[in-house]
């Protein structure tokens, strides 16, 4: 067990955890922020997604004591306020989902990926977004929300919300 | 075939894992019921498992499809003009919670947003079957439809009353009701003042005709969308209550093998809670790491039994069938005309062999359960398409009655016909005994795909008779194991024997979106591609040539349109079709590959799908459900097949076992008839059914091979 700070969502926690606990467990378990998802556990699915750094890393194959000096957001930081995250508001304006599931981890994913590239190519966005899985078969709608995303967004917005 | 002959086939056949054995016979501890219940309640609890192991078996069986005729079973205003909806059927994904609400919406005249449903929660919702079958839309619409026109009904009439005038003169408007001639109105909430409606439905009640919908019939988005893209919805296993802990359970090292010993005491000391109760062997701590410990503190031996592998797999079910015991409950036979003489005088016969592996729901959300007990009350939250059907489980498994276990289903990570069982809840309950305490249990991926049951494998013969001008003389189709769903063919053939062959099989298998009706089609369509080229036919005209049915003809002949059936091909272009009805829905499926002889890599490029499922509810959800069914039926079409050896599941991790991504996604394009005249029917099942004989059909029409099991290319094609 070690006392370890993290920074997630601007706001700081302090968990009493073995330092090699993941990411996703401390998450759900230790600070009830459950949006994101448990599918694999050996980051091949992306439901755990989250940003550090900005960087899209898969938190069930993170240990927690590799992040405690860098900035975390989860899916339950990225809209500010009432306002939607545009990667948000274009997942619901497309209906790029069924059952949901995988969504918060598509949404990290797209966001970082927006972040890095703002307006990127389908092809692109199938590459960077090859590692998300949606068991229901939403995928050519999370690429139109994806696309609607980079269209809407002001060149910088991408960013801002991820680094918030 | 006629509407009224595509009516009669059966609805719901072959649902192995409803009629399987528990997973577990608990000998609940003596000591544990006598702390459990308190002292004073020794008496009472040492006798009631007898007693009530009868009456909640008589339970489960008294309870049929039958709806309650109580406006108040399903729907009431509140004073706060909400207006709550009961359904018992739950919401997976499929959409269902946004096109109830507009079904509602639509006939009670009240603006969607204030619709809210209580869905699969069984103690405040009507029982429910099952939320599988493609059932909800041409039922529990239908029946919400008309709860929701008999509430507008009672309403008017309460005003007229009120008014001290005729209801013919008053309208209901946006949760109002309105006297255009008086200029006044009064919301539904204020003529209601909380009140149940207590009224019956009326036994005729015309609905609003499909060509009239104003709210019903148009894309409505996810009614509460914004809590998912948010992550603030909680699934089945986000579920917390304060003091709770995490289960674990011991798996055996083989399918159906017995515990010879086990040692618990280390575990024990470790501060988890343990429980060993026949099978059961399973740990509680406070936080999942400790449990895990615990588990993997536990020494234990188990005894199995050799089993075959899946290499031996088609042979074994072949040979193993238990012909006279049908376990679906169906007729396994189906015969018309003499089809051996119409074989005999046939000018070509073809006979050939389709093969389907065993396939894995794989839903993003593993099962899971949140078990919570007072005193000798229940309450469970899980991921199932079934409440009742899991409420019915645990009854049985703790000897108490149903009256006594309540089943809330919060909307779940997806089921596709995976989650009709209770294993999680049973699993959670059982450990949350021992503790005292809620438990939480969820399956890791591992355990999801061993534990879980399977979409049944099979082998399927087809033999027919065909004249030289392309017409079907004879058909004969036997299906070992895989099941009978769409097993019946629609080609107009006056000679047919069909028979499904029921076998033990060697895994456990159950429910798969669509059922066997994707195998059945895979064989019946790929043998009818095969029959075309045997006399030199188009397909789409040889399958017309055979077909009468109008409402499949028409969704093949727009496919085709969209598709450009019959445009010249470029090298390595392969076109193909597949099609057929099932749960009451038509579908035609048109693919195109492309396919590199060199390197042996498919790759497909376009499907176009046409389907028809009556009178449209939302179409976006609609074509939501087309798109999505084509994205999933990829992975069993070309790719998936679980691997397994001496009852251990070989490929239980996502990096073993391959499902469809971006990268494997063609464009898609879907073409939606409405048919306005005709009930709406489900659409969760049946567009499945087409693309696995599509893209086989593809895959000949450009290279000359013909391939006859699924999945397709496991590993490509093999280079030329």
């Amino acid at each position: 067990m070690s006392t370890i700070h993290l920074a997630i969502n601007g706001k700081p926690y302090t968990v009493d955890v073995d330092p090699r606990t993941s990411l996703l467990t401390v998450l759900r378990e230790h600070l009830d922020l459950t949006g994101s998802k448990y599918g694999c556990g050996e980051g091949q699915c992306g439901a755990c997604t989250v940003l550090i750094d900005g960087k899209a890393q898969r938190s069930c194959i993170t240990r927690v004591g590799s992040v405690s000096e860098k900035k975390i957001t989860t899916i339950e930081g990225l809209a500010n306020g009432d306002r939607l995250h545009p990667v948000q508001q274009a997942f619901l304006d497309v209906g790029a989902m069924q059952c949901a599931y995988c969504t918060s981890g598509m949404i990290m994913s797209a966001v970082a990926l927006l972040e890095k590239n703002p307006h990127p190519l389908p092809n692109e966005i199938v590459d960077f977004m090859d590692g998300n899985v949606c068991r229901c078969g939403t995928y050519l709608r999370i690429i139109s929300a994806i696309q609607k995303a980079a269209k809407a967004t002001p060149e910088t917005a991408a960013a801002k919300g991820a680094s918030r | 075939m006629n509407e009224r002959r595509q009516l009669q086939v059966p609805l719901e056949p072959e649902r192995y894992e409803l009629r399987a054995a528990s997973p577990y016979h608990f000998d609940l501890d003596r000591r544990e019921f006598f702390k459990f219940l308190g002292a004073g309640l020794v008496v009472v609890s040492v006798l009631k498992p007898v007693v009530v192991a009868q009456e909640s078996g008589g339970a489960r069986q008294r309870r049929g499809e039958s709806l309650p005729q109580e406006i108040n079973a399903w729907l009431h205003i509140g004073e706060n003009d909400k207006v709550t909806v009961y359904t018992g059927k739950v919401e997976v994904g499929q959409n269902i919670r946004t096109s109830l609400s507009q079904a509602v919406a639509e006939e009670l005249h009240v603006p969607i947003e204030k619709i809210e449903l209580v869905m699969g929660d069984t103690q405040l919702t009507p029982f429910d079957m099952g939320t599988f079958g493609s059932r909800t839309t041409p039922t529990m619409n239908l029946q919400l439809r008309k709860v929701a026109s008999a509430a507008r009904d009672v309403l008017i009439n309460l005003a007229a009353a009120q008014w001290k005038t005729d209801a013919q003169h008053l309208v209901a408007v946006d949760g109002k009701v309105t006297d255009p001639q008086g200029n006044r109105s009064v919301e539904y909430a204020a003529l209601m003042k909380g009140q149940q409606l207590t009224e019956t439905l009326p036994a005729e009640d015309p609905l609003i005709p499909a060509a009239d919908w104003t709210v019903a019939g148009k894309p409505v988005s996810k009614v509460d969308g914004r809590a998912f893209v948010t992550g603030q919805h909680r699934y089945p296993s986000d579920q917390k209550l304060p003091q709770m802990l995490y289960g674990k359970v011991l798996r055996s090292p083989a399918f159906g093998a017995t515990l010879v010993s086990v040692d618990t005491q280390k575990a024990e000391q470790m501060g988890a809670t343990v429980v060993h109760d026949g099978n059961f062997v399973g740990a509680a701590a406070p936080t999942s790491q400790l449990a895990e410990a615990a588990l993997a503190a536990i020494h234990a031996e188990w005894k199995a039994e050799p089993q075959i592998s899946n290499k031996e797999l088609f042979d074994y079910l072949r040979k193993n069938t238990t012909e006279g015991k049908d376990p679906t409950g169906d007729g396994d036979r189906y015969e018309t005309g003499s089809v051996d003489q119409a074989m005999n005088a046939a000018d070509h016969q073809l006979k050939q062999t389709y093969t389907v592996q065993y396939i894995a729901h794989t839903p993003l959300e593993p099962r899971a359960a949140l078990a919570s007990w007072d005193g000798d009350q229940l309450t469970v939250w899980t991921g199932t398409q079934r409440p009742f059907g899991v409420c019915g489980q645990l009854a049985e498994a703790f000897r108490i009655p149903e009256a006594q276990v309540r089943v809330l289903m919060p909307d779940m990570g997806s089921g596709y016909g995976g989650k009709h069982t209770g294993e999680t809840a049973i699993e959670a309950a059982r450990l949350a005994r021992a503790a005292k305490r809620p438990v939480k249990v969820v399956w890791t991926r591992e355990e999801e795909f061993t534990w879980a049951y399977f979409r049944p494998a099979g082998v399927i013969d087809v033999i027919s008779g065909i004249r030289k001008d392309g017409t079907i003389t004879a058909w004969e189709f036997h299906n070992y194991n895989s099941g009978s769903a769409g097993i019946k063919t629609y080609y107009e053939v006056p000679n047919q024997r069909i028979v499904f062959h029921a076998v033990k099989s060697p895994l456990r298998q159950g429910s798969y979106r669509a059922l066997a009706a994707t195998a059945n089609h895979f064989a019946r369509e790929s043998h009818m591609d095969e029959l075309a080229h045997a006399v030199n036919m188009d397909p789409l005209e040889f399958r017309l040539k055979n077909l009468k049915n109008d409402r499949l003809r028409a969704v093949f002949e727009a496919a085709a349109k969209q598709f450009g059936w019959g445009e010249t091909k470029t090298q390595g272009q392969g076109f193909g079709m597949g099609g057929g009805y099932e749960k009451l829905g038509n579908v035609a499926t048109f693919a195109e590959v492309k396919v590199d002889r060199k390197s042996g890599e498919v790759k497909i490029a376009r499907v176009v799908t046409a389907f028809e499922c009556g009178a449209i509810v939302n179409p976006d959800g609609l074509r939501n459900q087309v798109e999505g069914s084509n994205v999933q039926g990829l992975g069993g079409a070309l790719f998936e097949a679980i691997e397994f050896d001496n009852g251990k599941i070989l490929n239980d991790r996502l990096s073993q076992y391959r499902v469809p991504r971006f990268s494997d996604v063609p464009v898609i394009e879907t073409v939606l008839l409405d048919r306005k005249d005709i009930p709406s029917v489900g659409a969760g099942e049946c567009p499945l059914i087409g693309l696995a004989p599509a893209l086989g059909n593809a895959i000949f029409d450009a290279t000359g091979e013909r391939l006859r099991a699924l999945p397709l290319i496991p590993n490509g094609l093999k280079a030329a």
